[in-house]
């Protein structure tokens, strides 16, 4: 049998009209490349082979014929899908079934594609390593010892290893971008407001976005499409008409501007905690010498505040956090603590036993920020700070018109090595989180494999709306990139 | 300035979650950790710099006074851990 | 309690009546099946989203300007965090620091005497859900229909100097607010809530002494009965050399007393912040003048109006303003009947009398202005007297129905055939003639019995001013 989930979107398409392909004949090849590797790289959180192949029958009995038909996507825990399992990788929203669809959800729904399950996370997406998950951790297709990033480490997991063609993700300080280039596939983070977020379980509601996580930038721009767009139901999206991002496909970077902010490159940003920047740091120079012979121009920015992002980031959104989570209660859904005899008890326990240690941790900080006698100090001086970054993305925009960096510090590191340091896995985001806080939309893509063999990614970053600069600049790179692609071995 | 159990205690009072007295200590040393580092902040002088909670300036997003089916109640009580009669039930407040 | 100078501050929250709620599409409607009226909004399911009902922002600045309050020029929500049931997302949206308006004012007449209470400020916020005990088990029932319902928020400075005065200022702001059609402002209903601040502190100090609040006031009245309580207990307390706590304290409508709120109330850490979801808003000042052009004649306007054109006395005038429906009334019947001071009369005296006494809210009532004059007609072209009139006002009243019907289904057309009433007076000189002399003597109110008896033998039906006419004429006949 044909693996058809191993192909990407638009070969898929291709084969689907040549071969009059079904919904059924894709459901059946998910099925089969699922028996033979999720138990290698556990990335699914719920999956079920007899609603999927029913799933596949209405599909072809519906006969939809959008942008996506018949094409598999899969969906971070973390998006609501009616009537499905959506539960954060968390305990404390066991049995949560949504009455309603994500807007990105009945968006997908509209184009035809296949909603394969729901892909595993950290939970509430607290969390670079897919680890916090109360589900088994996933673990990275390439070596199945190390973490695959996260916290939309199940979407990208999928991804690389064939079990889907699609995947979407969110990114809250590089949740997309992250596990893409530690998984050695696409993924991109909109600018802030493009993708409607209701339906999104939020985390850090002024950064939060929903991305696609793609094998290459040719889905990430048939995803995009899809998935863009002005949403009356999210006050926070824009009323921006969406372009046709497959547009952008195009091999041209002659006299592009790319910036290469220098306080990445130095070890000055870090003070006291040392983060190795290895091999990673070579490939992105290779890729650089690459674009500069395709007609670009490098040009050195500086993003001077760029050292402070970690900070500002872990104390607007646990302090975004902390509130966005107090609804998980035990009063209307999920789990509740039944054996608690009075209210608060039930309050305490059902949250004390419900909610994992990271998202326990990162709530008692974000309640901290915001009390009363520390929000000067930490929540106000954080979003002032913030501004401050943003300002410097503007300047800089000034005199390029993209900006790149290595996506990661680091490639795929052994699963449980950071666990104990939540600081140290905190700064694992260091090159994803500022996009985030200044809004502004981010690419990564592979642009290699260290050593170990294991993948690089590199990261592209654009004004507000320019998602078109960076699609063409990644499908550039993609379409001269050097050296050869290589599948994970499962 | 380092946080106490006590704090520790009290925060999570407010935020309405049961600590172990394991987990006050450990959260203790982790949060005084991830505070010493954010301490950098208090390097850059703000003074005449506006807060920023949304980096992007949309605003002024309205919508029409026209009402849309609400969810049945049925639907509405789905996920609740205990109903009963079209309530969501829940213990007694102790008054 | 003249050792002592009271302060009182008012916090009103008023529920507008929108198509639908604040942040939701869903209908904002009063009673319904518990958990009927919700969304994944209100319910406050993981991933909604609020989107501000333009409808809520139009009322809410209408209300600012009525009350002179400065609406901002820009506008944010914050969340207010605290854990409670009925409270879905365990935060409310509400406003802090950059609220929709600031100031104001609301006059207060006491006879000739107006005193100007400020407002610090007017506020928009989402209201929660409700709570049923059940006494008999361990638990609590939850109904969010009501979360989501859009609030404003009144807070008065305390420029509130007495019981009184707290009382005049609901009767007042009530009037105003009515006059928006924003709200039914109804305290028994719920559409409108009122807590109270008072402290009192010897007369000379300058500092202000502990400040109480008090909860559960269910009615205009019982506000006021509430801090004649408090500030008498205080002023026992500081007379006694007692300190007095700041603390909650709950009126009891039966005890007629206030008990301090036991639930562990400690001061809320609310933990304020710009709420990420809702950006912040301009209003501008096109938009503003728009409203205010299309506010409805306010109520001192309108006073002023009826004093100067329609000749009213202050006093008149006044009582049809504190009530939008007697004032539209008034002004429809005097399209009809232009005498407005007989309008007047008849809707201050008996009207009002019937509505007070059998609790009746004016815009309730059934009789519509055209019934009204029709009846006034019927006195102009005698075909009823001015008391048979009274009767059949109540009629009216009672019935909804108009006075020509009710006058022919009683049969009380007033007899004005001369021939009846002079069988009528025949018969009452014959039967009185001890105070027939009585009047030939010179006791003038002689007569007035003899009219009297006449009218009682015709059930109130004859013409007075013709029974009064012949019986004097026959008496001067039979004096012949």
């Amino acid at each position: 049998m044909t693996e058809f989930v191993k192909y990407s979107a638009s070969r898929l398409k291709e084969k689907i009209t040549q071969d009059s392909l079904t919904a059924s004949d894709i459901a059946s090849s998910v099925a089969v490349r699922y028996d033979k590797v999720e138990e290698k790289v556990k990335g699914f959180a719920h999956f079920n082979k007899v609603v999927l192949s029913e799933r596949a029958k209405e599909l072809d009995k519906k006969a939809i014929s959008g942008a996506l038909s018949k094409i598999p996507v899969v969906i971070k825990d973390n998006i609501c899908v009616k009537d499905e399992l959506t539960t954060c990788s968390s305990k404390i929203l066991v049995g949560f079934r949504p009455p309603y669809d994500a807007t990105v959800i009945t968006k997908l729904k509209e184009s035809g594609a296949l909603l394969l399950g729901k892909s595993n996370m950290d939970e509430f997406a607290f969390g670079s390593s897919c680890e916090t998950s109360c589900y088994a951790p996933t673990n990275n297709p390439y070596d199945t010892e190390r973490v695959p990033g996260g916290s939309s480490g199940g979407s990208a997991a999928l991804v690389a290893a064939d079990e889907t063609v699609l995947a979407l993700g969110s990114d809250t300080g590089g949740s997309i971008r992250q596990p893409a280039s530690l998984c050695g596939v696409v993924g991109m983070k909109p600018t802030y407001g493009r993708v409607s977020r209701y339906g999104l379980i939020a985390f850090g509601s002024s950064l939060d976005q929903i991305g696609p996580i793609t094998k290459d930038v040719n889905d990430c721009a048939a995803l995009l499409n899809v998935i863009s767009g002005y949403d009356p139901m999210d006050s926070t999206s824009a009323d921006i008409p969406v372009p046709d991002y497959m547009g952008s496909l195009v091999d041209n970077v002659k006299g592009l501007r790319i910036g290469i902010p220098k306080e990445y490159d130095t070890e000055s940003m870090f003070f006291d905690k040392k983060v190795p920047v290895n091999e990673t740091g070579v490939k992105i120079k290779e890729a650089i010498k690459l674009l500069k012979d395709l007609g670009a121009e490098v040009v050195d920015i500086s993003l001077p505040h760029v050292k402070y992002a970690v900070s500002v980031y872990y104390i607007v959104g646990c302090s975004e956090a902390s509130s966005n989570l107090a609804r998980f209660d035990g009063v209307e859904y999920g789990y509740r603590d039944k054996e608690a005899s009075s209210l608060i008890e039930m309050y305490k326990k059902t949250r004390g036993k419900g909610l994992g240690s990271e998202a326990k941790r990162r709530i008692i900080l974000g309640t901290y920020t915001l009390s009363s006698g520390y929000y000067d100090a930490y929540y106000l001086k954080a979003q002032k700070v913030r501004n401050l970054i943003k300002q410097d993305f503007d300047n800089a925009f000034s005199r390029c018109d993209i900006i790149m960096t290595s996506t990661s510090p680091e490639t795929a590191w052994p699963k449980g090595l950071k666990t104990k340091d939540p600081l140290l896995m905190y700064l694992s985001d260091i090159f994803t989180i500022p996009a985030n806080l200044a809004g502004i939309p981010a690419i990564s893509l592979p642009c290699g494999y260290d050593s170990q063999g294991l993948p690089v990614g590199l990261q592209f970053m654009a004004k507000y709306f320019d998602e078109e600069l960076l699609i063409r600049a990644a499908y550039t790179y993609q379409q001269n990139a050097g050296w050869k692609r290589k599948k994970p071995e499962l | 300035m380092p946080i106490k159990k006590d704090v520790i205690r009290y925060v999570a009072d407010l935020a309405r979650i049961g600590l172990s007295q394991q987990e006050e200590k450990l959260f203790a040393e982790q949060l005084n950790h991830i505070l010493a580092y954010m301490e950098q902040l208090n390097m850059l002088d703000t003074k005449d710099i506006e807060p920023m909670s949304h980096a992007v300036s949309m605003g002024n997003i309205l919508r029409k006074d026209i009402a849309r089916s609400p969810l049945s109640n049925d639907d509405a009580l789905k996920n609740a851990p205990e109903r009963e009669e079209g309530f969501f039930k829940v213990p007694k407040i102790i008054e | 309690m003249s050792h002592y100078i009271t302060t009182i501050g008012l916090e009103i929250h008023l529920q507008l009546s929108t198509k639908t709620k604040a942040f939701c599409a869903c209908p904002n409607s009063f009673g319904g099946e518990p958990n009927t009226f919700t969304c994944p909004v209100c319910l406050g399911l993981p991933g909604s989203l609020p989107v501000l009902n333009s409808q809520y922002l139009r009322h809410a600045i209408k209300v600012a300007l009525a009350l002179s309050s400065n609406v901002s020029g820009r506008m944010k929500f914050d969340r207010k965090n605290y854990f409670y049931p009925d409270l879905p997302k365990d935060y409310q949206i509400s406003q802090y620091d950059m609220p929709l308006a600031l100031g104001g004012h609301v006059d207060i007449t006491d006879g000739h005497k107006t005193k100007s209470i400020g407002l610090t400020r007017v506020h928009m916020e989402e209201d929660a859900g409700k709570l049923i005990h059940d006494n008999k088990r361990a638990s609590s029932y939850v109904d969010f229909n009501r979360t989501g319902t859009p609030l404003l928020e009144i807070v008065s400075e305390p420029d509130i100097s007495s019981p009184e005065e707290a009382y005049r200022y609901l009767v007042t702001i009530k009037s105003i607010l009515k006059y928006l059609d924003v709200s039914d402002c109804n305290m028994e209903e719920g559409s409108l809530r009122c807590d109270a601040n008072i402290s009192i502190r010897p007369k000379g100090q300058q500092e202000l002494g502990t400040k109480v609040e008090l909860k559960n006031l269910n009615s205009f009245k019982g506000v006021r009965d509430a801090l004649i309580y408090e500030e008498k207990r205080q002023a026992r307390m500081l007379l006694d050399g007692e300190v007095i706590v700041q603390q909650t304290r709950l009126w009891n409508e039966q005890k007629q007393a206030s008990e301090p709120m036991r639930t562990k109330e400690q001061a809320h850490d609310y933990r304020y912040f710009p709420d990420p979801d809702l950006l912040p808003f301009t209003i501008d000042s096109v938009l503003v003048e728009e409203i205010r052009l299309s506010l409805p004649e306010m109520p001192e306007e309108k006073r002023e109006r009826f004093i100067r054109d329609c000749g009213l006395s202050e006093y008149d005038a006044s009582v049809l303003v504190s009530d939008r429906a007697m004032s539209s009334f008034f002004e429809s019947c005097v399209k009809l009947y232009p005498e407005p001071k007989v309008i007047v009369n008849w809707l201050t005296g008996d009207i009002q009398g019937y509505l007070n006494a059998n609790n009746i809210e004016f815009s309730n009532m059934k009789t519509t202005p055209q019934q009204l004059t029709g009846m006034i007609r019927l006195i102009d072209n005698n075909t009823i007297s001015g008391r048979i009139a009274k009767e059949v006002l109540f009629d009216m009243l009672v019935t909804g129905n108009s006075a020509d019907g009710i006058v022919k289904e009683k049969g009380l057309i007033q007899i004005s055939d001369e021939g009846v009433i002079e069988q009528l007076a025949a018969d009452v000189l014959n039967e009185n003639p001890k105070v027939v002399d009585d009047y030939i003597s010179g006791k003038t109110n002689a007569l007035g019995f003899l009219v009297g008896q006449l009218m009682k033998k015709s059930k109130g039906k004859a013409n007075p001013q013709l029974a009064n006419q012949i019986i004097k004429k026959k008496i001067e006949q039979a004096r012949e």
